[in-house]
């Protein structure tokens, strides 16, 4: 805003000229800020209406319940039954085995990169986990078929390589990166003198890490794990390829499975649109997004009591 | 005059390629307190880093020369957490651990094996008490240390750094941040604790070195610029530097 001109007429000009435009850049900030709301209830309200024509005809809790069984029979013109279920555990299973993977692995390597690496190397480091980040999610299927599939199908006895196992890993690959960058951060931000207290008590690093680092970065330690868990409930395309699709409750972790995501990925191509299956897929963009901002909430406010328990 | 309790020979600092300490050399006898006086960035926080060994923390740092405890290098001392635990330190901002305030002073205690609950109890009340912080806290104890007052957190940390009973205390501008009747009450205790253990304490309050220290060092830009009974560094410097800076001409 200052530019160094020598001019003082110009430099004058240039001033007014800044506290004139103050005002529309206020303007726009405020229109930026407040558009993530719009956007969010926008979408909500567009998934609604895509769906909400079906919503009355949907059997919510009987035996072909949307919520109670597994019978997802929506392509048919007569009887279309429109039960998720199946979907539904998929989805929590498979997020579920990426967070049994990724939480102690994106953790120990935040806990890595930030404590014991050295300088140069926690360069490298980061670098790598950015690269990893930016992995595109088809590239982790092509993995998870080519690569993970075989294996499993060798050493963990699966019939199929693509199975709740299969998705599990990759997903759990995928939101590792997310974790550590997340992670690390927060354990950067707690202050030195911390360490250095804790070391003058005659703290080990191990103790130095879960007496004191653990619980001075516990809200942020948290909401990488959340952000993770979300990443893995929403993930689609690597899912659809990793966990061979199919519409059942799995009994072990070599079943192949599918999830809500991955339903609508695969069956939007073939649904007319304006029509009943269409509206179930849209149903189900709709579940999805309240289990997401469900989560996040749940996130928030996590965090929020936490950070009120823990501030000075 | 008895022998060393703490000598440092010939101590050298870098940082980088900057030098933080150059060739400091005194020696403090057991049960003594050591004033270390000089003005801001001059070193004195890193000579007591090279003390406990955590200057070794610190990215791109060296040191030269040797840092005698009892005679023995402390650099050979095999395991580094047991030195630790034989100096306490006491930080110029006060560093509540996320811990409750019992928990803060039973820390140390209970890593060194205490764990039965009368004992600690009993531990966790004469560390207060003789931080002149029991009778603030000794109804909330589980309240969390952070919660506390700076001032509160600052005889906190005094009280976590004696549950080490260390034999060495070290004090680092202990009274940035907490009021004068505080300061004073600390003070106090810090003569009782001089039966018990050696005292070294950084301060730019020279009048606090006056009233409390057996022996000062004055440290400037780097180095030690002249180190001696008290009285005498305060009455008949030997430098001329000396007394312009405990007459409060800089620093």
């Amino acid at each position: 805003m200052t530019e160094r001109t020598p001019s003082r007429g110009w430099r004058a000009a240039l001033s007014s000229a800044a506290d004139w435009i103050e005002k529309p850049i206020e303007a726009l900030i405020r229109a930026c800020g407040w558009s993530s709301i719009v956007l969010v209830a926008a979408i909500f309200c567009f998934v609604f209406w895509y769906a909400a024509p079906l919503l009355p005809h949907i059997d919510w809790f009987g035996t072909d319940g949307f919520f109670t069984s597994t019978h997802w029979h929506a392509k048919e013109r007569e009887g279309a039954t429109y039960g998720v279920l199946a979907m539904i555990v998929g989805n929590f299973a498979v997020a579920l085995v990426a967070m049994v993977i990724a939480i102690p692995c994106g953790l120990a390597a935040a806990v890595y990169i930030s404590e014991f690496a050295g300088p140069r190397s926690k360069e490298w480091f980061k670098v790598g986990i950015e690269i990893l980040a930016a992995i595109p999610s088809i590239v982790w299927g092509f993995i998870a078929i080519t690569m993970i599939g075989p294996l499993l199908i060798k050493y963990a006895g699966a019939t199929m390589g693509t199975n709740l196992l299969n998705g599990g890993i990759v997903l759990g690959l995928m939101s590792i990166p997310l974790i550590v960058s997340l992670a690390e951060d927060s354990l950067r931000a707690v202050p030195d003198s911390f360490r250095e207290a804790a070391m003058a008590l005659g703290a080990n690093r191990w103790e130095i890490v879960y007496r004191v680092l653990f619980p001075a970065a516990r809200s942020g330690l948290l909401a990488a794990c959340m952000l993770g868990v979300g990443r893995a409930i929403g993930e689609t395309m690597a899912v659809l390829l990793a966990t061979g699709n199919k519409n059942q409750i799995p009994t072990s972790l070599t079943d192949p499975i599918t999830t809500l995501t991955a339903t609508i990925a695969s069956e939007m191509g073939d649904a007319e649109a304006g029509s009943p299956h269409s509206q179930s897929l849209f149903t189900i963009g709709l579940l999805l997004l309240v289990i997401t901002c469900a989560i996040n909430l749940t996130a928030n406010l996590v965090i929020r009591g936490n950070k009120r328990a823990s501030s000075n | 005059m008895s022998p060393a309790h703490l000598e440092l020979r010939d101590l050298s600092v870098w940082y980088g390629s900057k030098k933080a300490l150059d060739e400091v050399s005194f020696s403090v006898p057991r049960h003594h307190v050591l004033g270390i006086v000089g003005p801001a960035n001059s070193g004195k926080s890193s000579l007591l880093k090279t003390i406990n060994r955590t200057l070794e923390f610190i990215d791109h740092s060296r040191s030269a020369g040797a840092v005698l405890l009892d005679g023995e290098n402390v650099r050979d001392i095999p395991n580094v957490y047991s030195l630790r635990r034989r100096i306490g330190m006491v930080f110029p901002l006060p560093v509540g651990l996320p811990l409750s305030i019992y928990d803060n002073v039973a820390y140390a205690p209970r890593r060194m094996g205490i764990h039965h609950k009368d004992q600690l109890d009993h531990l966790v009340e004469s560390c207060l008490r003789d931080a002149v912080l029991w009778d603030e806290v000794k109804d909330r104890l589980d309240l969390l240390g952070t919660k506390l007052s700076g001032g509160q957190q600052q005889r906190l940390t005094l009280a976590r750094a004696l549950s080490l009973e260390p034999e060495i205390l070290c004090l680092d501008e202990f009274s940035i941040a907490i009021d004068p009747v505080t300061t004073m009450k600390i003070e106090e205790v810090l003569m009782r604790l001089k039966e018990r253990m050696t005292i070294i304490l950084v301060t730019n309050l020279t009048q606090q070195a006056r009233r409390m220290a057996d022996a000062v060092a004055f440290i400037n830009a780097s180095q030690l610029i002249e180190w001696g009974p008290t009285e005498q560094l305060f009455n008949q410097p030997a430098k001329e530097l000396t007394g312009r800076y405990l007459n409060g001409e800089f620093g």
